[in-house]
């Protein structure tokens, strides 16, 4: 069985040491972390921690026990699927030589994004949106020289149902 | 009413029944050990804290109640952690309570600082590191309500001076409810149906049972099953004691030291009904080939147990009581012991087994540690209390005590700590003044917390020490000798100390055996001395634990002496 990308949400306590139980089982039991987010929900004693991992059945199995056995982890859900959405950001710094220039804006256009800093010769580029959608601007900018880059994880919410739609 | 940190810890500790804990004090736990001189409870000073913890371990094994230490910041706690984490292996209910430097200096790397809350994050069950005194009555009462439910297990409370210190009105915390916990006692009656059905087309079963069942106190609904449906059982290290070594069902001990039948019978059978166990490698060998004719029932409270390394066909998540309760109820409204295909054959084939390889040794110039083990039992008439180190001891202790009931051995089966034993011993015997504690050690072992003589000598705890004396650290020689031609590297222990002698400067008896005619004379002289005593078997030095399946090998692949 190959492993498979997953999205695993959990809602926890939002205390101290909560985020370093949860990624201590990961490192401690040879799971695998390919990001990671962390936030407060709209209750301030809950925060929303999503990961996205790789495993085959049995081990995403074990992974999701091993989580719900945490006493801080209040509720857990894989959001693989499409009845989740999923975003994840970057902000990427890209070299904007002036023949570029326009090529550069026609993409942020393109892919829905924003220029959130001009420099003299950089522009500074914000922009969200699937995994595939963000892989493939940053692709599309490579050959124009990326300076640096910031991703966030991926977060996730379940769609809620669609009656009557 | 207004209490100090302090006193409210000794209110929490009666109100959860707790008499007696064991400690080390320290400057961080000063005010909590000033308000004990005035608290109803007896505190036990070990000399070295994995004393105290392996001590309150012992006392939980064996009285089914909460363990409880309490030790100082820093070092103090350090020194817990290989305890918790025997505790945690071996799913043992314990509260560690440690003193933390005052909340202002948390961070700031202050005398005997340490975050032992961040160390001991994965191995124990949960941890609090509490920094205000009005949450202090809240933690103490969810640690103790965490390690003795679902599947038990150590938790620590990490307590600042200065919230020992501080004042606060005290509010009785009532019934914990902890709305992400909530562990499943009562298993779904259709995956016990479906135990039922594979159990009607059954011929070869077998009942496997690990620590969970003498955690769970199952052992009369466990023996009950078994008699009823007259299927044989055998057991990990841990679960040994939950049915009757004596009753011609039992297979023995299972796995890498275990008897050719059990080996031989998992190996064959077609249905496993397992009970309370989590499928350590040291049980099944190589997983692939581990019960690899068979369908697997596995019950277990659990849920992470279930598929980590073995494949189930029926898996249950319940309590092993209720579930074996409930099962036991089906069979008998079932009338099973009717309508199972009779397996009658299988039950020959195991004698057979058993009759082409019985776990045996020959008695010659020499002490054998099995002769000595096998006496002990004869001795104690198989009622004592054994606890044991780790190693060689630990498994002729496990071959050669036929234990015939729960909670009567105690030994380190998961995480294999030396040193265990001794201290171990101690806390059962507080637990239990007026019964027989003795501890199989050793000489290397006995070696890892010998301080702990002085404890037993304090406190008139008459633990009764058998050192099986080979002067070498036996198992690692063992597999030395086997896979690695004899290349004994760093074990032989060419010095000891005079353990007679040892004894005897502790204040205990000590006593020794040299030649075979002298073992039962020792043995019968120990039990009879008031008081601890340690009594030494010089034994064979290059004997081996057979039989023995290499690490990572089917469980058929035994070498037989």
């Amino acid at each position: 069985m190959s492993p498979e990308k997953h999205t695993l949400t959990m809602l926890v306590d939002n205390e101290p040491g909560v985020l370093s139980r949860v990624v201590g089982l990961f490192s401690g039991r040879g799971f695998n972390i390919d990001s990671l987010c962390v936030a407060e929900t709209m209750d301030p004693k809950v925060s929303r921690v999503t990961i996205v991992t790789q495993a085959n059945k049995p081990l995403l199995e074990q992974i999701e026990k091993q989580l719900r056995k945490l006493i801080n982890v209040v509720k857990l859900r894989d959001m693989s699927d499409d009845r989740a959405v999923r975003r994840e950001m970057a902000l990427i710094c890209v070299h904007a030589r002036s023949e570029n220039r326009d090529e550069i804006l026609r993409l942020v256009n393109l892919f829905r994004a924003k220029v959130i800093d001009v420099a003299s010769n950089y522009y500074t580029i914000e922009a969200s949106g699937d995994e595939d959608k963000m892989t493939a601007l940053i692709g599309l900018l490579r050959p124009m020289g990326i300076k640096k880059i910031a991703r966030t994880g991926t977060v996730a919410l379940y769609r809620e149902p669609k009656r009557g739609i | 009413m207004e209490l100090t940190g302090s006193q409210i810890l000794m209110t929490i500790l009666k109100e959860e029944g707790v008499d007696t804990i064991f400690g080390f004090p320290g400057g961080a736990v000063i005010d909590l050990y000033d308000e004990i001189m005035r608290a109803e409870i007896r505190h036990i000073l070990v000399r070295h804290e994995q004393g105290a913890v392996h001590a309150a371990d012992g006392y939980a094994r064996v009285s089914g109640k909460v363990g409880v230490c309490l030790v100082t910041s820093g070092p103090g706690a350090t020194n817990t952690v290989t305890g918790i984490a025997t505790a945690y292996m071996d799913s043992i209910p314990m509260v560690v309570i440690t003193g933390q430097v005052p909340t202002q200096l948390i961070g700031n790397d202050a005398f005997q600082e340490v975050d032992i809350v961040g160390i001991t994050r994965p191995c124990t069950k949960h941890n609090y590191l509490v920094s205000r005194v009005e949450d202090l009555a809240k933690c103490l009462k969810e640690a103790f309500h965490i390690a003795r439910s679902g599947r038990p297990g150590p938790v620590l409370v990490d307590i600042p001076k200065n919230v020992a210190q501080a004042r606060t009105e005290y509010q009785p915390v009532g019934k914990v409810s902890i709305k992400s916990y909530n562990p499943t006692y009562t298993p779904n009656p259709k995956q016990l149906q479906k135990a039922v059905a594979l159990l009607k087309t059954a011929r070869r079963p077998v009942i496997f049972t690990g620590g969970g069942v003498i955690l769970s106190k199952a052992s009369p609904e466990l023996t009950t099953l078994a008699r009823r449906l007259r299927i044989p059982v055998t057991a990990s290290l841990m679960g040994l004691g939950a049915f009757p070594g004596s009753d011609p069902l039992w297979l023995g001990m299972l796995g890498m030291h275990g008897t050719y039948r059990a080996n031989m019978a998992i190996s064959n059978c077609d249905l496993l009904i397992a009970v309370g166990v989590r499928f350590d490698d040291r049980v099944t060998g190589k997983t692939e080939m581990f019960a690899s004719q068979a369908k697997i029932v596995h019950i277990d409270i659990d849920p992470t147990t279930i598929r980590k390394n073995i494949p189930v066909t029926v898996p249950v998540v319940g309590d092993c009581k209720i579930s074996l309760t409930a099962l036991n109820q089906m069979v008998q409204e079932d009338n099973l012991e009717q309508s199972m295909p009779p397996h009658g054959e299988w039950l020959a084939q195991i004698k057979q087994w058993r009759d082409e390889y019985k776990l045996a040794y020959q008695q010659k110039d020499v002490i054998k540690p099995q002769y000595v083990v096998e006496k002990l039992h004869e001795l104690t008439n198989g009622e004592a209390i054994v606890a044991t180190e780790v190693g060689q001891n630990q498994m002729w202790a496990a071959q050669y005590y036929h234990f015939d009931r729960p909670q009567q051995w105690i030994t380190s089966g998961g995480l294999g700590t030396m040193g265990f034993g001794l201290p171990a011993a101690i806390g059962a015997q507080v637990a239990f003044p007026e019964k027989l504690v003795v501890d199989v050690a050793g000489d290397g072992s006995i070696q890892m917390n010998i301080q702990e003589m002085a404890t037993a000598v304090q406190y008139g705890l008459p633990v009764k020490i058998v050192i099986l004396n080979n002067r070498c650290l036996g198992m690692v020689r063992q597999w030395q000798q086997l896979f690695y031609d004899k290349r004994y590297s760093q074990t032989i222990m060419d010095h000891a100390p005079d353990f007679v002698k040892l004894a005897e400067a502790y204040g205990a008896t000590g006593l020794r055996a040299t030649r075979p005619d002298e073992v039962q004379a020792v043995l019968a002289k120990g039990l009879a001395t008031p008081g601890p005593v340690i009594m030494e078997f010089i034994v064979e030095s290059e004997e081996c634990v057979y039989p023995m399946v290499p690490a990572g090998r089917p469980i058929t692949d035994m070498l037989l002496v």
